[in-house]
């Protein structure tokens, strides 16, 4: 075995190399201290309500949802969000297409809307087999699809990231968008589930 | 993209609705087409842009002239002859022009 | 035996085991693993993704598999300011030793 003596193991001698090079980038003026805690701050800000927000409001207004799928980095940024250069594209989920994101070279993710991805989405099991056996895939996530339901895997290969707008579940025309926004999980987002159903009435 | 790089752009051989092959190449280095659509042939969806080629970028050289991107769509049961599920469930990936070639 | 024109971290379509859903919360020093990489290669463009991915991928599968996430990347992102000469391999190892002293007797 060549794992460090360490008891923390590889992650103790690149925990000190990033200190280091920490260290040594700010000493050369390259970075800032305070640079890298408004980049942590900024990161831990991002998360998959923004995109849940997104949703929440292509579906109550048809409008918004076409400009959003048009030209989606204008359409978040009329709510708040800059996604700066990020190359975002919404793939929109329908009655008989369920998309579903992958990247099987690295972890390329819209974190620039969402955040950081989620440990799963950059394992070995998921970028494996995401692009090889969607449903199988889907089904250990809970995702029940509709039987007949075309699947269609984005392999972000490139500069583009994707995040699904999913299908506005029955049984919400009464809810506003505040609450619409809860039914989005982040898993909703990627593709592995689906927007819930309210499971109280009224 | 600056005005320096779209002046530099290779041209676009391919449209929307062409069938195209990923070339059987399996170079090292760091390339962005997937081992696992090489050799396949998929419909062009979406012309993406021109974008420098990344595989030079990791050499950190320009990656100038631009190269043509496409959005490109494989059905999965052509992917994989053991492909459980829908007879219209498809793969999309971006790829980079100089990885295609012209299918019938 | 490793087919040498599939690269390990090519890892569409391979066999693998199943996904596991989890809720793992990154530690400090990742998410300052994350914030060094996002500065450097953003508006500063003081290196790119590309190469970035590039020393990650010449990891060698046994460190790829072994290796967390933000091993890696912090590999990637040193090797890369190394090849660029903007940290030196002298200076990289004797901060880190003072670092690890620090720690020993903090």
């Amino acid at each position: 075995m060549n794992k460090a003596e360490d008891s923390e193991g590889s992650a103790g001698y690149y925990r000190r190399m990033q200190s280091a090079v920490e260290e040594l980038l700010v000493l050369r003026g390259i970075l800032t201290p305070e640079g890298i805690e408004e980049q942590v701050a900024a990161m831990d800000s991002r998360t998959y309500k923004s995109g849940a927000k997104v949703v929440a409001r292509a579906w109550v207004d048809a409008a918004y949802k076409a400009r959003l799928l048009d030209d989606p980095r204008t359409a978040v940024a009329e709510l708040g969000f800059s996604v700066g250069p990020m190359h975002l594209i919404v793939i929109e989920n329908t009655p008989t297409v369920h998309n579903v994101v992958v990247c099987t070279l690295c972890s390329c993710y819209p974190r620039m809307l969402l955040g950081v991805p989620p440990h799963w989405y950059k394992s070995r099991e998921y970028r494996s087999r995401m692009v090889r056996e969607p449903r199988a895939v889907l089904a250990e996530f809970g995702c029940a699809l509709p039987a007949g339901i075309d699947i269609r895997v984005h392999d972000s290969t490139a500069d583009m990231r994707y995040m699904v707008l999913p299908l506005r579940p029955a049984g919400t025309a009464g809810l506003g968008e505040a609450a619409l926004a809860e039914l989005v999980t982040r898993d909703c987002l990627v593709g592995v589930g689906l927007a819930a159903c309210p499971t109280s009435s009224g | 993209m600056a005005e320096s790089a779209a002046a530099e752009a290779i041209a676009s051989l391919f449209a929307i609705g062409d069938r195209v092959r990923v070339r059987k190449q399996h170079p090292p280095g760091h390339v962005r087409t997937p081992h696992y659509c090489r050799g396949h042939v998929g419909v062009v969806l979406r012309l993406c842009g021109a974008f420098p080629n990344p595989e030079e970028l990791a050499y950190k050289r320009n990656g100038l002239p631009a190269q043509p991107l496409y959005r490109v769509r494989f059905a999965s049961r052509e992917l994989w002859t053991d492909y459980i599920g829908g007879a219209n469930d498809v793969v999309e990936i971006e790829i980079y022009q100089h990885w295609l070639e012209p299918a019938a | 035996m490793n087919d040498p024109g599939h690269r390990h971290h090519d890892l569409g379509g391979r066999p693998a085991g199943r996904c596991e859903p989890d809720d793992h919360q990154y530690e400090a020093w990742e998410k300052r693993v994350d914030a060094l990489v996002q500065l450097l290669n953003g508006r500063a463009k003081v290196i790119t993704t590309d190469e970035m991915r590039r020393n990650i991928e010449e990891l060698g599968p046994t460190a790829y598999d072994e290796y967390g996430y933000y091993e890696r990347w912090m590999h990637g992102v040193t090797q890369t300011l190394l090849q660029r000469g903007l940290i030196e391999i002298d200076e990289l190892g004797r901060k880190m030793a003072e670092i690890e002293a620090r720690e020993r007797h903090g």
